[in-house]
């Protein structure tokens, strides 16, 4: 009985109007293999990273500048994609660095969603001059490039914490900041959404039964405003994820010490003319995978959840 | 009257629809108002059900969103089974909440298409502590047959069922509560007509079977007359007649329930003669003085222009026209 | 017998999906003469708003016409190429929908949309379309036409939105006009004026209407023949007041007495138990007949084509074939 039950389940998800969707388009498997993969390599990195290239002791200066798959003279190591300037194997900085960007691109997401889903759940649901506040502060924060507003949350953070401890909160403060700055398109939407479902009748059903109003946003309503959230946080992934990139590029996000993808493409274009092409290359490749695979789901996602293109 | 369970006197609702503050100032406009309802009062007696009739403007579904709770009245004065709703008895509202419950006139929105049928049926239920555990899905299951789908619709979602079977999802949940009084805002005026006899004999069964007490909103005079005991008249925003349902049929005491009557389509195709219909409802933010009524009655006099008509009693119950009540009746041939 | 205006011949229209085939219309034969108006009675879900798209040439892809045809005046319409079919829309069938609110384009004045309909498909200098147009609204009884015509959509009232539409449906003079739920969005005292109106200019300019409605109150007031849809098949054809006082298909006959009137005293209204099947479980043999309570064994396995039970008046079903039979 409960077998059956089972396989009940599973064939329901199986054939639903999403999945179905899903597999009927070639974009979205590929797309869905390449992060699946990006993913599941960052995760296992401390596994199947060939090094550590966050061990400081473990890196030699001599292996710097090895092309890829050639023996340096020197140490006899052999990279599979090269090493960088300091002697780091860049597969494995590249593994480690996928995994700082999306623990930091996850993180900042989640973070932009709890606070723009409160914001616009407020919002929309109260009107008035809540509102009007929430929407003239989303309002200003627009007006700023979202790095200008990440280097400022930088810049304040580093007022704040204690030189022994930067490091080890870089990675927090990078969450932060990328989150604040990507908050308001995730309140405008559920704020729209709140406005329309508030004058639904079976809002209007709760309030008679004199459900809490906190009740009825978070049971009746959230469920009901998430589909285009979903949306949105994949593609706000892709762009937290690029965020992060370009932070580190310009050198204030994650320590010199733990490179990410950016890191490794700053480092990668000082050198990119004088030969070391793959210290860039290998990097911007998984960075631009990434990222795509990523937008090319949210894209995906969008139509299969509109209801008028079914 | 002491055998009156819901008492509704002067009730009247404004809605501000100014423009915003910077373009009033500009354009140099007023604050303007759109008067909802004004000055309604009636009653309904426990068991009866009272309908409350009009087209749009007419204001019956803000005054069931009032009577209910989910708007604020602007003035006068409601009173259910004996408390009045207002500032001065602030346990009126919790205490009465119980004894009411309303069904909505959209069978699509009226139920969180997230949610499961039975969680939607409970929710009243849940919300006022009437059972717990195991007892909720018992009676659940029980509502679902009573109102005519199976037990096993429990875990359904509400896009699986059809419109009149998403009503009777609807009673059903409004049922759970054991309330003594129903608010029915044009249950059936988005059902197919095969539909809506169903949805309609289910209600008047619940009602013989749990003494239950509507009030019934809806345009279609037809509906009102199948299920009303007394019928009260809308037009933009007053009452203009109130009378015992099957009297009103025969005669009509005030120009506009005439009016309403002529426009409905003569299913017997008897023939009967009727008076084309003049003009359209008025924009209800700038009514017409008077009675709201005379630009298109066709017995109007200059009183009307200028005086709000009272209530005025009628054999078959009140009606709000000057030419109406003891010394004339508008019932002409 | 004069030549039918509109000739619709075992009209059937799918709607792939990916769980099958869905047949909206399945066999749908009907004849509308020159000047008479035609009811397309039906519950949701039976095919009338299907069949009017289908006639105009406006059913969303995947949807198609699958089967039968459709000749307007003589001439094949259902496999025109898009060009050709654009040309006959306006000119020749004009089509009156639902929502008034949506039918008009919010952005352009009444004067744009209606001038520009008519010299679309009438040869007309700007002046001589705008006093047409004129006329027109002047005629479907908006008050004050030369200076209203000026205004925009939402100037207007409901009613007064539909009498406009209803202008402009009839500005290319068009032959046929589809009222596809004219009434629906309106109060019931401005119905019986839309009604009046949409019958009266009608009458005038000898168009022929087909009425697509759910209330039988506004067919018994306006029109000269219904048919009643059930499940994608028609169930009944006739002149709207035999068919109306007497009906002889079970579901037309159920559909008649579920109706509440202002006449009738009973305290239960009679209904029809259970509901229309939907497209993709539609039973064998007569569609109504697991809901109708004279069904014997020839309506599960055979589906009744339209009998005729007397003039101009046709039924779907085997009790009519019955009846003839032991009359003769």
């Amino acid at each position: 009985m409960s077998i059956s039950k089972n396989t009940g389940r599973f064939y329901r998800i199986w054939d639903s109007d999403i999945a179905y969707s899903f597999r009927k388009s070639p974009l979205a498997i590929v797309s869905g293999i390449v992060a699946l993969v990006i993913v599941l390599a960052a995760v296992f990195a401390p596994w199947i990273a060939p090094t550590n290239p966050y061990d400081p002791s473990s890196l030699n200066l001599m292996d710097g500048f090895t092309p890829p798959m050639q023996e340096n003279a020197f140490s006899g190591n052999t990279f599979l994609l090269g090493a960088d300037n300091q002697g780091r194997d860049v597969l494995s900085t590249i593994l480690y660095g996928a995994r700082i960007s999306l623990f930091v691109g996850f993180s900042a997401v989640l973070f932009a969603m709890i606070l723009g889903i409160s914001a616009g759940l407020l919002a929309g649901y109260r009107g008035g001059w809540v509102d009007a506040l929430l929407m003239r502060i989303a309002d200003v924060q627009l007006s700023f490039p979202s790095i200008l507003i990440a280097l400022l949350i930088f810049g304040v953070a580093r007022g704040f914490i204690p030189p022994s401890q930067r490091e080890t909160m870089a990675i927090w403060v990078l969450i932060v900041a990328i989150g604040l700055s990507d908050w308001v398109q995730f309140a405008r939407v559920v704020r729209g959404a709140t406005m329309v479902e508030k004058g639904k009748e079976y809002v209007q059903a709760a309030r008679v039964i004199g459900v809490h109003p906190l009740r009825i946003l978070l049971r009746h309503i959230l469920p009901n405003v998430m589909g285009p959230v979903l949306v949105i946080g994949t593609i706000g992934l892709a762009l937290a994820i690029i965020a992060e990139a370009t932070l580190s590029f310009l050198g204030v996000g994650v320590p010199p010490t733990q490179p990410s993808l950016g890191t490794l493409i700053r480092i990668g274009q000082q050198y990119l003319f004088s030969g070391e092409w793959w210290i860039l290359l290998f990097p911007a490749i998984t960075l631009l995978a990434l990222a795509l695979a990523v937008n090319l789901l949210g894209d995906w996602l969008r139509d299969a959840l509109n209801p008028r293109l079914r | 009257m002491t055998d009156s369970f819901i008492k509704v006197e002067g009730l009247t609702r404004h809605f501000d629809v100014s423009k915003p503050w910077l373009n009033r100032v500009i354009e140099r406009e007023e604050k303007s108002y759109l008067t909802a309802t004004d000055d309604v009062s009636f009653e309904i007696r426990k068991g009866e059900t009272f309908a409350l009739v009009g087209e749009s403007g007419s204001g019956k579904s803000t005054i069931a969103k009032m009577i209910v709770g989910l708007l604020a009245p602007s003035g006068g004065t409601i009173e259910i089974a004996g408390r009045r709703i207002g500032p001065d008895d602030p346990g009126a509202v919790a205490a009465v909440r119980q004894r009411m419950q309303m069904i909505f006139q959209d069978p699509f929105a009226s139920l969180n298409p997230r949610w499961r049928v039975g969680d939607i049926i409970a929710e009243p239920m849940r919300t006022f502590g009437i059972l717990s555990g195991g007892e909720v899905m018992r009676e659940v299951a029980r509502l679902l047959e009573v109102v005519g789908l199976s037990a096993a619709d429990v875990a359904k979602f509400p896009h699986e069922f059809s419109g009149g079977q998403r009503q009777r999802i609807a009673i059903a949940r409004a049922l759970s509560s054991r309330p003594e009084f129903i608010v029915c805002d044009e249950p059936t005026s988005a059902l197919d007509v095969s539909v809506q006899a169903q949805i309609l004999n289910l209600m008047r069964d619940l009602q013989d079977e749990f003494g239950l007490t509507y009030l019934l909103i809806s345009h279609d005079l037809s509906v009102v007359r199948h299920m009303a005991n007394r019928i009260g008249v809308l037009y933009l925003g007053r009452l203009v007649e109130v009378a015992d349902a099957k009297r009103l049929f025969v005669e009509p005491q005030h120009p506009y329930t005439q009016m309403l009557l002529d426009a409905v389509p003569d299913l017997a195709l008897s023939g009967r003669r009727r008076k084309p219909v003049t003009g359209e409802i008025p924009n209800p933010i700038n009514p017409p003085p008077g009675c709201a009524f005379h630009p298109r009655c066709p017995l109007a006099i200059d009183r009307c222009k200028v005086e709000i008509p009272a209530p005025r009693i009628t054999p078959t119950g009140t009606a709000a026209c000057h030419l109406a009540g003891s010394d004339t009746t508008t019932s002409a041939a | 017998m004069t030549e039918p205006l509109l000739s619709v011949r075992d009209l059937v229209v799918e709607f792939p999906t990916r769980r099958g085939v869905l047949r909206a219309l399945d066999g749908v034969s009907f004849d509308i003469a020159p000047g008479e108006v035609l009811g397309m009675v039906g519950e949701s879900g039976a095919g009338k708003s299907i069949t009017g798209a289908a006639i105009i040439g406006l059913i969303e892809p995947p949807g198609r016409i699958a089967g039968g045809e459709i000749r307007l005046g003589g001439t094949r319409i259902d496999n025109l190429p898009h060009e050709a079919m654009r040309r006959i829309r306006g000119k020749r069938i004009g089509m009156v929908f639902q929502d008034p609110l949506t039918s008009l384009n919010p952005l352009y004045t009444i004067a744009s949309q209606l001038i520009e309909t008519i010299r679309t498909h009438m040869d007309l200098s700007e002046k001589d379309a705008r006093a047409h147009a004129v006329g027109l609204l002047d005629r479907v009884g908006i008050p004050a036409a030369a200076r209203r015509i000026d205004d925009y959509p939402h100037h207007f009232s409901g009613g007064m939105r539909q009498r406009v539409v209803i202008a402009l449906a009839l500005a290319a003079e068009p032959e046929l006009v589809i009222a596809d739920e004219p009434t629906t969005a309106l109060d019931v005292s401005v119905q019986s004026q839309i009604i009046d109106v949409l019958k009266e200019i009608c009458a005038e300019r000898g168009a022929a209407v087909m009425l697509i409605t759910h209330d039988m109150g506004v067919i018994a007031e306006t029109a000269d023949r219904v048919a009643v849809l059930y499940a994608g098949r028609m169930a009944e054809v006739g002149p709207v007041r035999d068919v109306i006082l007497s009906p002889r298909h079970p579901y037309t006959g159920g559909l008649m007495a579920s109706i509440p009137t202002l006449v009738q005293n009973t305290d239960r209204l009679v209904q029809i138990p259970g509901t229309m099947p939907r497209l993709n479980a539609i039973p064998a043999g007569c569609a109504f007949n697991p809901r109708c309570e004279h069904s014997f064994d020839r309506c599960l396995t055979e589906r009744p084509p339209l009998i005729g039970v007397a003039p101009q008046h046709a039924a779907a079903c085997w009790l009519a074939d019955k009846e003839i039979r032991n009359d003769g």
